[in-house]
Parts: structure tokens; C-alpha cells; sequence
């Protein structure tokens, strides 16, 4: 349905030759903005109908006095299905410190939570395919797994700023949800307006880019280059990634015209990782908890995972 | 008079929130004290960790996104 929609508007309406590099960028835009458009809404209404998005509030307490695994387990499923805005990164850190979360509990947290979320996993699946939808999920939760346990093992407190260890938290008692059937429609209507308002730039952002891959690069540079997995291209899609940022939605466009072309695997997997988890934005954020060195190992640990990552992946699929 | 607080730190979300409450008030015709909560140690302090936040006399109210109008003019109403 949406690539008849794609054909039509690029090669009929018009009028853009189907062999032509605009007509193909094109195609691909209208195709996949009609798509992942249409599936954001969907998931994230039936998501919010089952109130199955959670806020970070409530994680802080189930995560809180856990035995440090099974914490650790839960923040990373947990984070899985908190869409948190970057913006709460903050907070975030500074209430489960106070909550006595171990600090590498919360890395675990902070890593899972932009990489991977439930909408992001549905999109995956349905425009990648299952195969590498599970491979993402999968690969991100190990990185958010051991990338904490590394942190922790560096002594993070070392560098949190002290005016966070002196934050007295409140508790504050929201009012119950509303668990009727008109009650939950409002509810899931309301995160609909609220995320897609949030991320729809990044997922303009990342079809457009997707668009102009799948339409201008040449098939055949990519085969010469990045089809194989040379060990060099790994390590460039993760620093790519540093300056790039956007949501874990918006990059499955790219992820698409990439593979599409014929990009390695693991290759692709380490760019939508660090364009999804490592970027300055996010760094500068947390700059405000944590010091400088403390954040230069954090950002080393998470680049180390991706390569290990992109490698394995394009090793085992070579 | 209701003494509203949004709390959080200079995000879009936030200042939306603001504008929001501002006009939804002045639209309703109700009497309102607006104050911008920036301190990071004051918005823990109220139990808010996704922002942004609203109090009203004292009670957190809402935590985490952009309310609707139609919450909004709920709380004034109240």
C-alpha cells in the first residue's frame, strides 16, 4: 500500500522517471514517511490504551532495594519501555541516586532507554524485518547490560557532583489513572500528540536522509566498500554517529536504504546504536550530574560496545 | 487566587506548558499566580522526576508532558 502510494506520487503525479536518482529518493520518502507515520500512531495509541507506557516515577520504584541483578534487569527492561524525553535525563539520574540505585544500575538505565523502545521495536521489525528488529533489540539490551557493569566497575561516584548526593526528594502522589474505557482513549490519545510531537522531526530528519542514501549513492561503491565489513567501517559508523542525533525511530529509515544497498550488518547496527545513544546533546545534558571524566569513560564504554557489536555482527554474518 | 507552578528546566515541553496555563487561565477568566520552577533541587523536592510538572496550591498535579487543554481547564475550573 505505501509503496503503491510511493509510485504514484514520485513517478506519476510528478512525473519523475522510476530509474532516475530523484524519482528513487523520492519514491522511498513518500513511501516510508506514510508508513512510519501511520504505524507511530497505530502503536503508540494501543500502547497507550494498555497503558503500557511507563513513567520514570514508577520505575524508581520497582527498581528501588532489588538485589543489584535483578535491578539491573529490570532497569534495562524497564528503560526499554520509558520513552523519556532527554530532556528528564536529569532528574531522572538525580531520583535514582536518591532512591539508592547503584549508579550502575542507572547507566544501564540511561544507556536502554534512548537505544531501545517499544514503538521503536514494532517499527523495526515491521520495516526491517524480524530477523534484524530482534538482533537490535538483543544487541542493545547486552550493551546496556555489561556497558553498566563496566561503569560501575570505574567508580562513577567519583565524578557525580556533590549538590546531587544532597537532593531530598519528595514523594509526590499523583492522582490515579483513569482506567475506564473513555478515560484510557484520552490517555493514549494525549501520548500520541505528546510523542509524535516530540519525535517527528527526528523521523522527517531520518527518512530524508534515508531517501537521498537509497536514491544518490551508488549500488556499486557500497558493494566495493562497505559490503563486506572491512574492519575500518565499523569503527566510522560510530564516530558518524557522534555528531548525529536523533530518536531510536528515526533511524530505521537509514537502517532501511543501508541495508537495502547491501551495507554489512553489524555495520549498520553500530550507527543506529550511536546515533541513537551517543551524541553531544545527551552528553551535554548530563554534564550537569556528572563531571567530565566520568562522562569521557561513559561515552568511551558505550563507543567500545558498538564496534564490539558492529564487529561480531558483521563476523557472524560474513 | 490558585498559585501555579510548572516545574522544569527550560525544555520545549516546558515553556509550552507555561504559555498553555497562561492563556487557557486568561481565556477562563480565572485569577492566577504563574511561577517557572527551574532549580533542579526544588523540582526533586516536590517527587517530579519526568518533566514538566504542574503544581497547584501546594499538589502535584501532573508530571511527565504536555497536558491537554482540556486538563488544563479541569485544574482551573477546580
Amino acid at each position: 500500500m505505501f509503496e503503491w502510494l510511493g509510485n504514484n506520487v514520485a513517478y506519476k503525479l510528478i512525473g519523475l522517471a522510476p530509474a532516475s536518482h530523484s524519482g528513487q529518493a523520492l519514491q522511498f520518502f513518500v513511501m516510508d514517511i506514510s508508513k512510519i507515520f501511520v504505524l507511530l500512531v497505530g502503536v503508540i495509541y494501543i500502547m497507550g490504551l494498555l497503558r503500557a507506557i511507563l513513567s520514570p516515577e514508577r520505575v524508581r520504584e520497582y527498581v528501588r532495594s532489588k538485589p543489584r541483578w535483578l535491578a539491573r534487569v529490570l532497569a534495562i527492561f524497564l528503560g526499554a519501555m520509558t520513552p523519556f524525553c532527554s530532556c528528564s535525563s536529569v532528574p531522572l539520574f538525580i531520583g535514582f541516586v536518591e532512591a539508592g540505585i547503584p549508579l550502575g544500575v542507572t547507566f544501564s538505565f540511561l544507556i536502554a532507554s534512548p537505544m531501545i523502545n517499544e514503538v521503536a521495536a514494532v517499527l523495526l521489525v515491521s520495516m526491517l524485518g524480524f530477523k534484524v528488529g530482534a538482533m537490535y533489540v538483543a544487541a542493545g539490551m547486552a550493551v546496556a547490560f555489561v556497558g553498566g557493569m563496566v561503569m560501575e566497575w570505574f567508580r562513577p561516584e567519583r565524578w557525580v557532583e556533590d549538590y546531587v548526593w544532597k537532593i531530598q526528594m519528595g514523594v509526590a502522589t499523583l492522582q490515579q489513572p483513569d482506567t475506564s474505557l473513555a478515560g484510557r482513549h484520552r490517555f493514549a490519545l494525549g501520548e500520541v500528540r505528546e510523542i509524535v510531537g516530540r519525535i517527528w522531526k527526528w523521523v522527517m530528519a531520518g527518512v530524508a536522509v534515508g531517501a537521498a542514501f537509497h536514491g544518490y549513492v551508488p549500488s556499486q561503491w557500497i558493494q566495493e566498500h562497505l559490503a563486506n565489513g572491512d574492519i575500518w567501517s565499523v569503527p566510522a559508523a560510530v564516530v558518524l554517529g557522534v555528531p548525529l542525533y536523533s530518536n531510536a525511530t528515526g533511524v530505521i529509515p537509514i537502517a532501511e536504504a543501508m541495508l537495502g544497498k547491501g551495507v554489512a550488518i553489524g555495520t549498520v547496527l553500530a550507527l543506529m546504536m550511536s546515533i541513537a545513544a551517543l551524541s553531544l546533546p545527551e552528553m551535554l545534558i548530563l554534564k550537569k550530574v556528572i563531571r567530565w571524566p566520568g562522562l569521557a569513560i561513559y561515552a568511551s564504554v558505550l563507543a567500545v560496545a558498538f564496534m564490539l557489536v558492529g564487529w561480531s555482527f558483521n563476523w557472524m554474518f560474513a | 487566587m490558585k498559585e501555579i507552578k510548572v516545574l522544569g528546566s527550560g525544555c520545549s515541553t516546558c515553556r509550552a506548558t507555561i504559555a498553555l496555563i497562561q492563556k487557557e487561565a486568561e481565556t477562563a477568566g480565572v485569577d492566577i499566580r504563574l511561577e517557572k520552577v527551574e532549580d533542579i533541587a526544588e523540582i526533586m523536592r516536590f517527587g517530579v522526576m519526568s518533566t514538566p510538572g504542574v503544581v497547584i496550591d501546594g499538589t502535584v498535579v501532573h508530571a511527565g508532558g504536555l497536558p491537554s487543554k482540556e486538563t488544563v481547564q479541569g485544574w482551573l475550573r477546580a
